[in-house]
């Protein structure tokens, strides 16, 4: 039988592995947009299972607002990747150092 | 069943949104020489909104079943971000002309920032609440983004909008907790079900509190969460800058003020606590680091946490007091911090940027009017007496006092460790000898300068006669 607990510990699970995407990643742009993604889409998980198992659907249109959010925000996103490589000619995240102290 | 009485107290968006749209397409028909419409007419929207929003007698209203609530509280933070607005919109166009930025993007993604800030302060409901913040958070990666040929532009848009799409989720995760936890989405009934809820669902509760905070403290630049602030200040273009610090900054108020106050309220203690770790560390590192910068832009940057830092003072109060206490922080904040970077744009020119606090170099030799402005922003900043930062310090101090004696004893200290930095810019101004001793050339947009000083000496007329905007904001506040 699956549980509430299970879904909500592979939204968690997923959430971990978006922020450590995010925090840990050192080489390449892309990845954290991938990253920012899973992030929404471990919420979506969760907001589904609370949405079945309370037996109310309000959840589920949240889910589908974040979704259209998501879509937007990685339109923008890769756009402004698309103006940073024609800048800096490199993804690197490492190399984005240009703002200091 | 829908009527049209209930959409009323929607006027002021959806105005704000039609003319939006139309001004996108009046913007495609006007030549690159007669730009300037696009200018006049975008402030005539946000001026039309204000008068749309303004309302003698601000009773409650709600939209769509509680989604959108339009109280006084909404109603003046509206005001305070419109009329915030129409500043830097006036500001922004010498800075955007000699530069080949001055196009109706800026404007048309401003506007829909500004209706994502609108949205937030009055939203009932946790759709609303992020479909608010989403808005205004898009439109500001947009903006950040819009010199495309500058390298530090790109690549603080870039941090901004990792940063800024960390926030929104953590933020979204703290919100399945809570309606995990609670059953509904809708902001008034969180809250009853949150004094009733039992000990499990008060775990999952907190569990949620803990990433609605953090997703808050980002949105603010609160320390610890503060990283993305000094780079996208001084990354992107000044007129972009002059937006993303000073208005939503008030919709962040009104926004952790819906999801604390309004939804929250039964978990005070709890958040209490995480603010005063996130004000405390805010005012300590916004003050000790602004010292060590030599841009000035970065400098307003950690000035800017060091505010937030005190405007969390009167936020974790939980009283009513402290509530318009950070309200009218919030709202002078804003008009202070925009008259701030009015005068960076006032010293720039099409190939200087006018943004290292040298300068600033005796600039009373070379126009001492305007010496005069800075020295007003610089001193209500840092909260000398008789201007308006000195009063909004006070009235958090005060409403911080009863509770955590520490804290508004520590937030005084760091208000005295601020002031140093203030008072150097003061000091190279008036004491330092010009770089040039040309006297400065003034951009000849006579709007531009009669709005930057009004808004300079507003800030010491604000000082002196509190009173009435003080009434306001305690007007408001529901006890």
């Amino acid at each position: 039988m699956i549980t509430l607990a299970h879904f909500l510990g592979l939204g968690a699970v997923l959430f971990c592995i978006s922020v450590a995407g995010i925090f840990i990643n050192r080489k390449n742009v892309i990845v954290l947009l991938m990253a920012i993604e899973l992030m929404l889409l471990a919420v979506n998980m969760n907001f589904v299972a609370f949405s079945h198992f309370l037996g109310d659907v309000h959840g589920q249109v949240f889910v589908f607002f974040i979704l259209t959010v998501a879509a937007a925000e990685s339109a923008i996103g890769l756009a402004i990747l698309v103006v940073l490589f024609r800048n800096r000619s490199t993804i690197n995240v490492a190399e984005l150092d240009s703002l200091k102290g | 069943m829908l009527t049209w009485n209930e959409l009323l107290p929607l006027v002021p968006e959806t105005f704000l949104l039609g003319a939006t749209l139309l001004l996108l397409i009046v913007d495609l028909f006007v030549s690159q020489q007669r730009r300037g419409l696009t200018h006049f007419l975008a402030i005539v929207i946000l001026v039309l909104t204000a008068i749309l929003t303004a309302r003698p007698h601000p009773e409650a209203q709600q939209a769509f079943g509680g989604m959108f609530i339009r109280d006084g509280f909404a109603d003046l933070l509206k005001l305070g971000i419109l009329v915030t607005a129409i500043a830097v919109f006036v500001y922004a166009k010498p800075y955007l002309k000699p530069r080949g930025l001055f196009q109706g993007e800026f404007y048309v993604l401003c506007l829909t920032g500004v209706l994502g800030m609108m949205l937030m302060v009055s939203a009932g409901n946790l759709i609303m609440i992020y479909l608010g913040l989403a808005l205004l958070a898009l439109s500001s990666y947009a903006l950040v983004a819009l010199n495309r040929d500058s390298p530090q532009s790109s690549e603080s848009a870039m941090k901004y909008f990792v940063l800024g799409a960390l926030a929104s989720g953590m933020l979204l995760y703290g919100m399945s907790m809570l309606y995990g936890a609670t059953g509904t989405l809708d902001l008034s009934r969180i809250h009853g079900a949150a004094e009733i809820a039992r000990h499990d669902q008060r775990m999952l509760l907190l569990f949620g509190l803990v990433f609605v905070v953090v997703g808050l403290a980002f949105k603010f630049g609160a320390a610890p969460f503060h990283m993305w602030l000094p780079d996208v200040y001084q990354g992107s273009p000044t007129a972009v800058t002059l937006f993303i610090a000073s208005a939503p900054k008030i919709a962040a108020f009104g926004m952790a003020w819906r999801l604390l106050e309004g939804g929250l309220a039964s978990l005070a203690s709890d958040w209490q606590g995480m603010l005063a770790v996130l004000a405390l560390l805010s005012l300590a590192i916004g003050n000790l680091v602004a010292i060590a910068q030599t841009n000035l832009k970065r400098m307003l940057a950690y000035s800017t946490i060091s505010h937030v830092g005190f405007l969390l003072l009167g936020l974790l109060a939980g009283t009513k007091e402290g509530y318009a206490a950070a309200m009218f922080y919030a709202l002078t904040y804003a008009i202070t911090t925009a008259a701030a970077f009015g005068m960076i744009v006032l010293l720039s020119r099409a190939d200087f940027e006018a943004e290292e606090i040298d300068d600033f170099k005796g600039l009373n030799q070379r126009n001492g009017w305007y010496a005069g402005m800075m020295l007003m922003v610089m001193a209500s900043l840092a909260g000398v007496p008789i201007w308006v930062g000195f009063i909004a310090k006070l009235a958090v101090l005060q409403a911080a006092v009863p509770e955590f004696l520490w804290l508004a004893i520590a937030g005084g200290v760091f208000a005295v460790i601020g002031s140093f930095y203030y008072l150097r810019v003061i000091k190279v101004m008036y004491f330092d000898p010009p770089a040039s001793p040309d006297p400065l050339v003034v951009p000849a947009d006579v709007p531009f300068r009669f709005v930057l000083s009004a808004n300079s000496l507003l800030l010491l007329g604000l000082g002196i006669a509190s009173g009435p905007l003080w009434a306001w904001c305690l007007a408001v506040v529901p006890s």
